[in-house]
């Protein structure tokens, strides 16, 4: 089980690797979006700092949602899907192998970049390390749920639209207590239980979620 | 007549249709007299509230409708797993034709809601666990009937939209204990499943009177939506054009 993990994972990064750019559009999205919140709110550090987390976290809602769109739909062209599908490997397995690959090329780099948008929106440095453990935690709960949604719309028509829609209202429970923990920081207020509830997110949707997008695949390829 | 084989055969659309036809007369007339009696109760025949005066009546609407929300959400969730476990078609066609009406409520809810936090609260909208999570609900009723009409073929849109059905499902206890779980400015639930009141009882029967009649309401129109559906996939065959007395 490990080696068709551990294999399954490496195919999907060595393919990564070959086109890099695709990588890169995912973070530097994350960067522009919140470079343009001061832009349009006005430069003044106290107000941004205030939004801050909530404008981080929805950049990077946005980010991994509009990343979804290729977790599947490569694999799905060029047949792999199908070939997956028939192994004798769990489906599950695979798709959480493919959910992991996927948060390493693209959850894992808005993590990796948020102290420094963090430090522009003028957040303080307690805050900050907050911030990137909120990411930590909830970025991949987002590839996870993000994933049934991917599977669901496989080949639909206007599937990247249809995805938002049936999936932004299942992010939200993330996003609230993410930036509630970022803005329970910045008071000086406890994050515990804003930690806790991401990370009984991030259990829960480790089990369920790979169940549930195995389950949209083998409809979408029916 | 009501042997277990005529319960099976409800679920086959040929039975369905003239059963429901014959139904649905029915749902619409106590539909409009529990309305009515309950409007009663609720405008005439209960004292108005010593704090929110005569603004609180709009709760007859509101709670029943938010509790449709709900129960419809579970609904359509049921009749999507029966349809993806065995399969029946019939179940699939409800479960789409719950969600227009289920969407409404929700609007219904919230709307009557706003109206109703204006006088009491001092403004239309606030960001409270329980005002977001029902607006949620809306979404995912959007995104239900959405992901349906996407989908060309209808056995895998009625199976992809009972998997969403299944996963926002969580949602609704959410709404359900929201009041409990945070305390934020919505007020606590003023009749719970244990079935405690603080209300007079006019209010009480003109809220259970007016859910009944949502209820009645919702099997009304979505038998209605159903018979259409019917009528639409099942054109091509002999019954259909029995029924309508066309040329075979």
């Amino acid at each position: 089980m490990i080696s068709v993990l551990r294999w399954a994972i490496w195919r999907d990064l060595t393919l990564a690797a070959r086109r890099k750019a695709e990588i890169l559009t995912t973070l530097l999205f994350f960067v522009i979006v919140v470079s343009l919140f001061p832009l349009g709110v006005g430069p003044e550090i106290a107000t941004l700092a205030e939004i801050a987390p909530g404008v981080m976290w929805v950049a990077a809602l946005l980010a991994s949602m509009l990343s979804l769109n290729r977790l599947f739909s490569d694999d799905y062209h060029d047949g792999t899907l199908e070939q997956l599908i028939i192994s004798s490997q769990p489906l599950a397995l695979l798709v959480f192998s493919k959910i992991l690959s996927h948060w390493f090329l693209t959850g894992l780099p808005l993590v990796l970049i948020s102290p420094v948008l963090g430090m522009q929106l003028g957040l303080d440095s307690d805050s900050i390390i907050i911030l990137m453990l909120t990411l930590l935690v909830g970025t991949p709960v987002l590839s996870l749920i993000g994933a049934v949604g991917a599977g669901l719309t496989l080949g639909v028509r206007g599937g990247g639209v249809l995805l938002s829609l049936l999936i932004l209202p299942l992010y939200i429970p993330v996003l609230i207590f993410g930036a509630g923990a970022v803005e329970a920081a910045q008071t000086g207020l406890g994050v515990e239980a804003h930690f806790s509830l991401l990370g009984a997110f991030l259990v829960g949707s480790l089990i369920l979620a790979p169940i549930g997008a195995a389950a949209a695949l083998r409809i979408s390829l029916d | 007549m009501f042997t277990k084989a005529f319960w099976l055969q409800l679920s086959s659309p040929k039975t369905f249709y003239p059963v429901a036809g014959k139904l649905i007369p029915w749902f619409w007339a106590i539909t409009l007299i529990l309305t009515f009696v309950g409007l009663y109760y609720a405008f005439v025949l209960a004292p108005g509230d010593y704090q929110m005066g005569d603004s609180y009546r709009i709760m007859a609407i509101h709670v029943p409708a938010a509790w449709m929300s709900m129960w419809l959400y579970i609904m359509m969730c049921i009749y999507a797993i029966i349809g993806m476990v065995w399969r029946t078609r019939l179940s699939d066609m409800m479960a789409g034709a719950l969600a227009p009406t289920g969407a409404i409520f929700t609007f219904l809810a919230l709307w009557t809601g706003a109206l109703w936090g204006k006088p009491t609260w001092g403004t239309y909208w606030v960001w409270d666990a329980r005002l977001t999570s029902e607006l949620i609900l809306l979404f995912l009723y959007f995104g239900f009937i959405s992901l349906r009409a996407a989908i060309d073929d209808p056995q895998r849109a009625a199976r992809a939209s009972a998997l969403l059905a299944c996963v926002g499902v969580i949602n609704v206890p959410i709404i359900y204990f929201s009041v409990k779980w945070w305390n934020t400015l919505h007020q606590p639930m003023t009749v719970d499943a244990s079935g405690k009141a603080t209300l007079p009882s006019e209010m009480l029967i003109a809220m259970l009177l007016m859910t009944l009649a949502f209820w009645a309401y919702s099997f009304a129109v979505s038998f209605m939506r159903v018979r259409n559906e019917i009528m639409e996939k099942e054109k091509n065959s002999a019954w259909v054009g029995d029924t309508l007395g066309g040329k075979k």
